[in-house]
């Protein structure tokens, strides 16, 4: 097992040198540049050139791009070329929300849609399971930005049980630490159920169709003969076996879910990488596009990773060496 | 058995078993039919005796075995198990009836949950029961169990899938007679073994019944097997039994075309037999079960079929002591 995990990650090198290049390619052939946010049509050439110099974009791609790998594989992703700091002084503080957000809505969505959809499969085709389809196909259809602005018009104006916009009130000091705390769960709570609804849908669907698979099965049956309790024979027998269609959801989730904040991030002003992302790409910000979508492949080579080694752990027949 | 002379107690007696499943269509899921799975089907089962069950896949065999654990709801009948109504039983009733009565899946592989240890399948429901007074007690009686079926103490942590099928049909076997039942249903519970193995698995069924003085419904389709661990014999067509009797009153005496029909169709291992026999070859599919024929069910393929048959559903008549059938030609009535 040891031996495997060290060979996975391993493997993630070549890849993840791989998708740098790719990643470096498709910026490289997109139109347009950061120089044009730049440029005074009246600016004379010999300025354009030294301000190209500045951004070390005189070099030609294959210079820029070992330049480019050379500094990062050191911790230097570079300048940003939108707020002129380093790279990582740009992305350090957009991290933290990002991460509040998106865990918080996947674990709504795991508390959420795992058990909706544990009912939805052993109630299948009655009152509770139809409702319950009815409201994964919302959920999953729902636009976030018009849920978004739904929940805000109805709880923030009409109701001013939650703030509008924000990670923070600016003027709100708090006692302890866990005020802090407690006040920024306020500001994400709409937030996160914007951005957890459509995985809690997804993950009753799938959590649904992979239990109702099982329950079918013959061992289902053995353990009902056995005399078994029916709880027993749901949680024991058949949401251990239908667990595994969950555990590769969920590795496709993480990195999504961190990719896929750009929406609600924008509606609800909250300083993190979506809102960032969106900014960098509009201002042709090379650096911080690429440090971003960086992170985002190794969290998508890392969660293949965990949600393999996950399936290790659900399924004893499923070893590695 | 040579214990014939004494009184024989009926175990379970099964009356007028029915079980329809609901065909819906349309928008609303509207019942348009039943599938007529097990239609008013009668029979006893004798203490510590085998009773085979045959017919063609689709007859309604395994829906029988299972509808008489309520594995499945019946729809209409009466079981009565050593005493109980079964299907009256409440939750905690069944719970009792569950240790009583046990069953043995066809499939060694899918039967088993592939996610926990022998340990735990073979022992869970001695917990769940109260049969183990804890995990030490639980674990001593599940190596003895194993044991009686041929499998050795160090295999009690492994999983399903380390085991070849004919050691998984002992996992089941052994996990059936956990509880220490008196009946267990073997629904076709050697026919997804090769052969020599069906034959180690037949004898441990056997040795077992000697053993515990189980008594078995054998649900199979394979007639030899059958022949060889029955003592009564029931013939199932299209939901119904057709012909019920002693082994030898079936295999030696068929009353009934389909009876007869199914016997000729079983490869025999002596040639000088093998060319004696007349074949008979039924014409056309089983009729859906959904759409049963009017009179006899079996007219559509039986060649001595007469208007009689289309019209008349045949009577359920004793022929000899024990030797029950479904047909007019065996009644003398054509």
């Amino acid at each position: 097992m040891r031996a495997y995990i060290i060979r996975r990650i391993l493997q993630i090198i070549p890849v993840f040198l791989g998708i740098l290049i790719i990643l470096f390619m498709i910026i490289e052939l997109s139109p347009g540049g950061p120089m044009g946010n730049y440029i005074d049509p009246k600016m004379r050439p010999e300025m354009k050139e030294a301000l190209a110099e500045k951004f070390g974009l005189n070099d030609p791609p294959v210079t820029r791009f070992f330049k480019w790998i050379g500094a990062t594989l050191q911790g230097d992703l570079g300048q940003s070329i939108k707020f002129l700091k380093p790279v990582t002084e740009v992305l350090r503080p957009m991290i933290g929300p990002s991460l509040a957000l998106s865990s918080l809505s996947l674990l709504l969505a795991m508390l959420v849609g795992i058990p909706a959809g544990i009912v939805s499969a052993t109630k299948q085709y009655t009152l509770a399971d139809n409702s319950l389809t009815v409201f994964s196909l919302i959920g999953i259809s729902m636009p976030s930005f018009f849920f978004a602005l739904l929940l805000l018009k109805f709880f923030s104006v009409d109701l001013g049980l939650f703030p509008l916009f924000g990670l923070r009130n600016p003027l709100y000091n708090a006692p302890n630490i866990f005020a802090q705390m407690g006040h920024m769960l306020w500001h994400l709570a709409l937030p996160t159920v914007v951005l957890g609804l459509g995985s809690t849908a997804t993950f009753m669907r799938y959590t649904r169709s992979s239990m109702l698979e099982v329950i079918r099965s013959d061992y289902i049956r053995t353990a009902r003969a056995k005399g078994l309790a029916e709880k027993v024979v749901i949680y024991r027998h058949a949401f251990r076996n239908a667990v595994i269609p969950i555990i590769t959801l969920l590795g496709f989730w993480i990195p999504a879910l961190l990719s896929g904040a750009v929406i609600t991030e924008s509606i609800f002003g909250l300083p993190g990488l979506g809102k960032i992302s969106v900014e960098a790409v509009m201002y042709r910000d090379y650096p911080i596009i690429l440090a971003i979508n960086a992170m985002l492949a190794m969290l998508t080579l890392l969660s293949t990773i965990i949600a393999d080694i996950l399936y290790a752990a659900a399924d004893p027949r499923i070893k590695y060496n | 058995m040579n214990n014939t002379a004494v009184k024989q107690e009926t175990l379970l007696e099964v009356k007028g078993l029915t079980k329809y499943f609901p065909i819906q269509a349309g928008v609303f899921h509207k019942t348009v039919g039943h599938v007529k799975a097990v239609d008013d089907v009668s029979f006893t089962v004798k203490r510590g005796k085998t009773m085979g069950l045959v017919g063609e896949s689709g007859c309604g065999k395994s829906t029988t075995g299972r509808v008489l654990l309520r594995l499945l709801e019946p729809t209409a009948g009466e079981v009565s198990f050593a005493g109980n109504d079964v299907f009256k039983a409440d939750k905690r009733q069944l719970q009792r009836l569950r240790t009583q009565m046990q069953i043995i899946f066809q499939d060694p592989y899918s039967s088993l949950n592939p996610r926990l240890p022998v340990r735990e399948i073979v022992g869970e429901a001695m917990l769940q029961h109260g049969i183990a007074s804890g995990r030490r007690d639980m674990n001593e009686r599940v190596i003895e169990v194993i044991g009686k079926c041929g499998l050795f103490p160090e295999q009690a942590s492994r999983y399903p899938h380390q085991f070849s099928g004919g050691q998984r049909q002992r996992i089941c076997i052994a996990r059936a007679l956990a509880v220490n039942p008196e009946f267990v249903v073997c629904d076709e519970a050697v026919s997804a073994l090769d052969v020599s193995i069906q034959s180690q698995i037949i004898n441990l069924l056997k040795d077992m019944q000697d053993e515990m003085g189980l008594t078995y419904l054998f649900i199979s389709h394979d007639l030899s097997v059958v022949k060889f661990i029955s003592d009564d014999v029931g013939v199932m067509y299209l939901g119904q039994i057709v012909e019920y009797g002693g082994k030898q009153q079936i295999f030696e005496n068929p009353a009934h075309p389909y009876t007869e029909a199914l016997l000729s169709a079983a490869p025999s291992f002596d040639p000088k037999a093998r060319n004696n026999k007349k074949r008979i070859i039924m014409e056309g599919d089983v009729p859906s079960p959904a759409n049963p024929p009017p009179g006899c069910r079996f007219h559509t393929r039986c060649p001595f079929a007469k208007d009689m048959c289309k019209e008349i559903v045949p009577e359920n008549k004793e022929l000899e002591p024990g030797h029950f059938v479904m047909c007019h030609k065996a009644h003398g009535l054509l």
